[in-house]
């Protein structure tokens, strides 16, 4: 297993550089980050060339990509370009900005795993009861539903939640924003309240997305593993039902369901981007957008790598799952 | 398959189930018509009554957004009238805050979306099989360059790269399909990679490669016509992924841009007003929903119809 593992990340290496040079060819050829302050009246054409000389853009690409892999390498992933503001360390943006969306999507995929997990076992036990059509129901519609509006709807009705209980004399619970900086602040009662508000539509608009997929397979997967001649067997041989479902048919239907894990990863993440500009979180999701905006190369590739790093763990750790819930696989 | 069906001898029961007559060789015996693959798929999906359902809904969705202007011929560019007024005779949807008319939007914005998100079904589609189909038949090398390369598309969200790329070429609705369809190839081509590894290993291949046929002729014409239903039913769930994905691109800004539109930039434009002109943001979320409903809805269907084994456990 653990050689397994290492094999594993040493694969991605060349992966993740490869990925590094495509991703920087596609940054630096998207546009140019000095075009706005070009535009500017006033700028004079010796400034523009001291800042491309200051920022290394002068350079052939081929030279930049290698200077900017070797300062990467060491820690030094750059500085953002944005204009107007001091110079920001994309290391410090990148990592800050992750820790917002991960608190977020790894609540999300949780308590997404969780319910759906549960929901598609309910549902597949009593199939065609009045739970299997709600629940199918009700992964079919949210399956086709636009992130987007969810939150949005989520928001909307967020904000009307939270008029009514101020109008009954409470404080105002759910929070439309990005947390505060700095963390709660109060007393324990206080930064559980403000914690929960902050956090549970958000989660839930992510949840609900990933939730649908979760149960949809999770359903399907345990109906098949209901259906097989060794779920018969163990029921012929007298073993009680709530055993044959737990030890038999669920261990085996949560197989296949390890792998949506891995897939989910790419998706999660561009519904975290999704919610946070709905709730105008400051999280990855709004970093990508300002970065894309401004044509900001160091935080574009610092953001992609982080990324991307994510994505290649996120699909070991699914794999070392599927290893270990089914023995007949193999990881070598 | 025979190319001409042998003739009804039993015009009793004309439609009623087949039966099939073990045996018996001569035409004089035969009880039923010969019937193609494909007939009798067709027959299986008409009697799928959701899956029918769902496909005179996105018809009707396709035809409200290609035939609607021969209906209403307001401009999209037009911003004479005033911004936000309320439903009335001369705009049945209002007008949104730069005084366009919400119909013509609509309309415009569920064509667009539609366009987009066929062009990038079909397009994945044929580069997902390609690329499938090349690396399970012909192993090896190839099948590690394009499995490494699938591996490596996959670690970044597509919506990102999509994002930059619309950045840098153009928010035309045709620039932000391509971008898409590059970014939405790599499930399909796993999954008929697997497909193709499979079927490779049967005899009919084995005997048309004995027979000298080349790669291409044994790739469309025995590989791909038997992954039929598995391309089908994938190419239609692409279309409901496409549209999500182009209405969140165009959420942030970062997909089709003025004086394109598409269902995604007039909820982008409008979410706003979601409780006091309710109906701006309600209209494009329930066309987006319905095409992403009903063609998950025919996936299922078709999956139902090219492979009847599997009705039992619906998903």
């Amino acid at each position: 297993m653990i050689r397994y593992i290492i094999r594993r990340v040493l694969i991605s290496i060349p992966i993740l550089l490869i990925g590094s040079v495509l991703a920087f060819f596609m940054v630096a050829g998207a546009g140019n980050p000095l075009a706005e302050l070009k535009a500017k009246p006033g700028t004079t054409p010796q400034q523009i060339a001291d800042l491309e000389a200051s920022l290394g853009l002068d350079q052939p690409i081929i030279v930049r990509y290698w200077r900017w892999l070797l300062d990467f390498l060491q820690g030094d992933w750059g500085q953002s370009i944005a204009l107007g503001q001091a110079k920001v360390e994309v290391f410090d943006s990148v990592m800050r900005a992750l820790w917002i969306t991960a608190r977020l999507v790894v609540g999300a995929e949780i308590l997404a795993i969780v319910l759906g997990v549960t929901v598609g076992v309910i549902a597949a036990v009593r199939q065609y009861s009045i739970f299997d059509y709600l629940a199918t129901s009700a992964a079919f519609l949210m399956f086709s539903m636009p992130i987007v509006c969810v939150a949005i709807i989520l928001k909307t009705y967020g904000i009307q939640f939270n008029n009514v209980l101020q109008d009954l004399g409470f404080d105002r619970w759910l929070s439309t924003v990005s947390p505060a900086e700095g963390g709660f602040q109060g007393s324990f009662g206080e930064v559980v309240f403000q914690y929960t508000g902050t956090y549970l539509l958000p989660t839930l608009s992510l949840t609900l997305i990933s939730f649908a997929a979760y149960s949809r397979f999770q359903r399907a997967s345990m109906l098949e593993t209901l259906n097989s001649d060794y779920v018969r067997t163990a029921r012929a041989k007298g073993i009680s039902q709530r055993r044959v479902i737990f030890r038999h048919a669920f261990r085996n239907a949560l197989i296949p369901v390890s792998t949506l894990f891995s897939l989910n990863a790419a998706v999660l993440f561009s519904g975290a981007i999704i919610t946070e500009a709905v709730f105008g979180w400051r999280g990855m999701g709004a970093l990508l957008v300002s970065s894309i905006r401004t044509f900001d190369p160091y935080m574009l590739m610092g953001w992609l790598m982080v990324t991307a790093a994510l994505v290649i763990t996120f699909n070991l750790v699914a794999d070392v799952m599927y290893g270990i819930l089914d023995p007949r696989i193999r990881l070598a | 398959m025979p190319s001409d069906p042998s003739p009804v001898l039993n015009p009793a029961t004309p439609g009623g189930p087949v039966r099939t007559t073990v045996g018996a060789t001569g035409s004089e015996f035969d009880t039923t018509k010969a019937r193609k693959q494909s007939t009798l798929i067709i027959k299986r999906f008409l009697r799928h009554r959701l899956a029918m359902a769902s496909l005179v809904v996105f018809l009707l969705i396709a035809a409200f957004g290609f035939l609607g202007p021969l209906f209403w011929t307001v401009s999209i560019e037009d911003t004479s009238s005033r911004g936000y007024l309320p439903p009335s005779a001369e705009h049945p949807l209002g007008t949104i805050q730069t005084g366009k008319d919400m119909l013509a939007q609509l309309i415009v914005g569920t064509r667009l979306s539609l366009a987009i998100s066929l062009v990038v079904a079909i397009g994945s589609t044929v580069v997902g099989v390609v690329m499938g189909t090349l690396a399970g038949y012909l192993r090896g090398v190839v099948d590690s360059a394009i499995s490494r390369f699938v591996d490596l598309m996959l670690i970044i969200p597509q919506i990102a790269v999509a994002a930059i790329l619309v950045r840098a070429l153009s928010g035309s609705w045709y620039v932000v399909a391509l971008i898409l369809a590059a970014f939405a190839w790599m499930q399909t081509a796993r999954i008929t990679r697997g497909e193709t590894l499979s079927l490779s290993q049967r005899e009919y291949i084995e005997a048309a490669r004995a027979a000298g046929a080349k790669t291409r002729w044994i790739i469309f014409r025995h590989l791909v016509p038997n992954m039929v239903g598995t391309i089908t039913v994938n190419t239609t769930l692409a279309v409901a992924t496409a549209v999500l994905s182009e209405a969140a691109l165009s959420f942030i800004g970062l997909g089709v841009q003025s004086p394109d539109t598409s269902l995604g930039l007039i909820i982008n434009e409008n979410y706003s007003q979601i409780t006091n002109r309710p109906w701006l943001f309600w209209g494009p979320f329930v066309i987006i929903v319905l095409i992403s409903l009903a063609v998950n809805f025919i996936g299922d269907g078709l999956r139902d119809a090219f492979d009847p084994r599997q009705t039992k456990v619906r998903s």
